[in-house]
């Protein structure tokens, strides 16, 4: 295992604004957020709807611009590169994987058109070899056999297979990181597993860093080492994965892991407090803790000042003033 | 904590049969371009009974949900079976009585209800429709009653005066639900009721639905793709595989005793939030597409019991369809091998 971080997040924000110029205000997407990838691990990054946790994603891809802060690729600012150059090489070390299967590949194009494209783009083997490379990813990624899964159209494949020949025109560039954005969420339950299997072995096999985008903390626990909990735009838990689902010290974790149906305890429905309060609330943000309103620990502090990211157990970080609070 | 209430205190309370399902088949589409979605299924509901359905997309469970409302719409339609429901078949009756029958006996949550809602009218004011289409009442009391029906849900009972959009998705949906027992129907037809919702919404919207249930004692059928949801909620569940139940039994008994290798294989595909780190398998191969449907046992192509060495199961696994026998009380399976050698 390597403890080099080929990419590493600094300080990201993103706001987005809504509203019209009179009364213009600001959605915090993505607040104040840091983290690393490293080779041959997988980082869950887990969160709501609205919590900004693909916002983070698409900003690694370059999908949008930053507002604050900085992607460094191998020590270099990639936040904001502009030249085309520059973007195409950024491009060519880190793929993104999406959610809809259905969706991002193109219906008229053979499978082997999705995977020649970004081998002739990116140079990657010289034309002679184009394919025996297609074949290679598309056994790579558990499709076989290739000449035949090759020779098909999008429409021809269920959706777990289209999902793999995703995978695959990811890994054609051979990227050092990969950004899955919900990648099962829309696949049977039955092949859901199929697909963490395969992450899991690439990172294994190919030491990349996976980033993976979901809202199932289950899934997160099966494939990722650290995981990375969102709420409301900010991180306000890190750590490695099991210190954080066996002893979650936001109260946020705790909240998301007692409503989270796990079939190893299933008779023993854990009972969650019912709170009023609305979630989420990142448009123009008070000062103070973004959870207070639905948190029951809350204390007089937490509508005062925002808490910092502060590490309370050896690797393991929390934003909360009560569980993790800070010593300066 | 919440537990589900024991089998046998299901039994207690009542041994009423509400809703029988038999030998129910429904086809979409015509001619050569047949589609078989739902083929020979029976399920039975007890009043008071919550009723898993669980299976993947496609496998026919929405569609058992709208042949049991009478609800199907070309191109589906009924071609066999019957719905009892408190001894009387549902197929055949005129559009009138299916009218009266329908949220007054049995109402349903759709996935997407939340959208059902009026965005031009008021939430209190779409209570009253719904109330003033089943029975005499004036718009006061029924708009007393539909405040009443939202604090039940959780639902400030001032809001009866808010528009859809001026609530959010949870409790849109919340309000659906709500809607769904104003009429105080002996069975609740759920459709993937939380699954567009977040996962602590959904968790209270489940909380809510249990205790009404027991307090309101109305009987349950529950669809969703999400077995480990099913466990903590249902009573008994029922697998549904390519148009085809494949295995019932008590919710506890089929978490710790699930005998078909599809149910085994499902129960395989939900990773576990406690305990070891195990590597699961899932299940290989994908669900069968049903215009052309396996022969024999249509989970063979996928199973990890059809093997061709074993030429005599062999045979009988692609060729023979396996029927719903009863192994336990209450525990029904459809598979040669179990049949054969009393376990998968």
């Amino acid at each position: 295992m390597s403890t080099i971080a080929p990419l590493e997040v600094r300080k990201l924000s993103k706001r987005f604004a809504i509203g019209s110029a009179l009364r213009r205000s600001h959605v915090h997407a993505v607040d104040d957020v840091s983290f690393d990838l490293r080779p041959g691990r997988i980082t869950a990054l887990v969160g709501e709807s609205g919590s900004g946790k693909s916002t983070v994603a698409r900003l690694l891809a370059r999908l949008y611009d930053p507002s604050d802060g900085s992607v460094l690729f191998e020590g270099s600012d990639v936040a904001r590169v502009r030249r085309r150059n520059d973007v195409r090489r950024y491009r060519s070390q880190v793929q993104m994987i999406f959610q809809d299967p259905f969706g991002s590949l193109n219906p008229v194009k053979t499978i082997r058109h999705h995977l020649e494209r970004p081998l002739r783009i990116h140079h990657i083997v010289p034309r002679s070899e184009i394919d025996e490379r297609v074949h290679e990813l598309l056994r790579t990624v558990g499709l076989v056999p290739p000449e035949e899964v090759a020779a098909k159209y999008p429409h021809e494949l269920s959706g777990g297979q289209r999902q793999r020949v995703a995978i695959a025109r990811a890994l054609a560039v051979e990227p050092k990181i990969v950004l899955a954005d919900e990648p099962t969420s829309m696949l049977d339950v039955s092949i859901r597993i199929g697909i963490l299997n395969l992450m899991i072995r690439l990172k294994e096999q190919r030491d990349i860093a996976f980033l993976y985008v979901t809202h199932d903390l289950a899934s997160a626990r099966y494939v990722a080492d650290d995981i990375l909990v969102m709420y409301a735009g900010q991180i306000v838990e890190r750590g490695p994965i099991e210190a954080v689902l066996s002893d979650p010290l936001h109260p946020y974790t705790r909240l998301l892991l007692a409503a989270v149906p796990d079939p190893a305890k299933q008779l023993h429905m854990e009972r969650i407090e019912i709170r009023k309060g609305l979630a989420a609330a990142a448009v123009d943000p008070p000062p103070g803790c973004r959870f207070a309103g639905r948190c029951p620990l809350e204390i007089e502090l937490c509508s005062r000042r925002t808490p910092a990211l502060v590490e309370a157990r050896p690797g393991q970080s929390a934003r909360c003033h009560v569980t993790a609070p800070s010593t300066s | 904590m919440i537990a589900p209430i024991e089998e046998s205190a299901v039994a207690r309370t009542s041994a009423e049969t509400l809703l029988e399902l038999r030998e129910l088949e429904v086809d979409y589409g015509i001619g050569d371009k047949r589609v078989r979605a739902v083929d020979g299924v029976d399920l039975e509901i007890r009043a008071g009974e919550i009723v898993g359905l669980a299976g993947e997309s496609g496998c026919g469970k929405s569609t058992v949900a709208n042949a049991a409302m009478q609800i199907l719409r070309p191109p589906a339609h009924l071609v066999g079976g019957s719905v009892i429901f408190q001894g009387e078949d549902l197929v055949g009756k005129s559009t009138e009585e299916l009218r009266r029958f329908r949220w007054r006996n049995v109402s349903m949550v759709f996935q997407s209800a939340m959208n059902a809602l009026n965005p031009v009218m008021r939430v209190g004011d779409q209570f009253v429709d719904m109330m003033q289409a089943h029975e005499r009442i004036s718009k006061r009391r029924a708009l007393g009653r539909a405040a009443d029906l939202l604090e039940i849900v959780g639902i400030d009972r001032q809001r009866v005066r808010a528009y859809p959009h001026e609530l959010s998705g949870g409790m849109r949906q919340r309000v659906i639900i709500a809607m769904a027992l104003g009429l105080r129907p002996e069975l609740v037809i759920l459709d993937e009721p939380t699954t567009a919702l977040d996962v602590v919404v959904q968790r209270e919207i489940l909380q809510q639905v249990q205790d009404l249930q027991r307090e309101l004692q109305f009987a349950v059928l529950f669809i969703t793709h999400d077995l480990s949801l099913l466990l903590e909620v249902a009573h008994r569940i029922a697998i549904m595989y390519a148009g085809e139940i494949v295995e019932t039994a008590p919710a506890a008994r089929l978490a710790t005793e699930p005998q078909h290798p599809y149910t085994q294989g499902l129960l395989e595909s939900f990773p576990p939030l406690s305990g070891p780190r195990a590597r699961l398998t899932g299940i290989l191969g994908a669900p069968p597409d049903l215009r052309d449907p396996p022969s024999g046992c249509r989970f063979h192509p996928r199973c990890p019991h059809c093997l061709p060495e074993r030429a005599g199961l062999y045979a009988r696994q692609t060729s023979e369809r396996p029927l719903l026998r009863e192994i336990a009380p209450r525990h029904s399976v459809a598979c040669h091998l179990v049949e054969e050698e009393g376990a998968a």
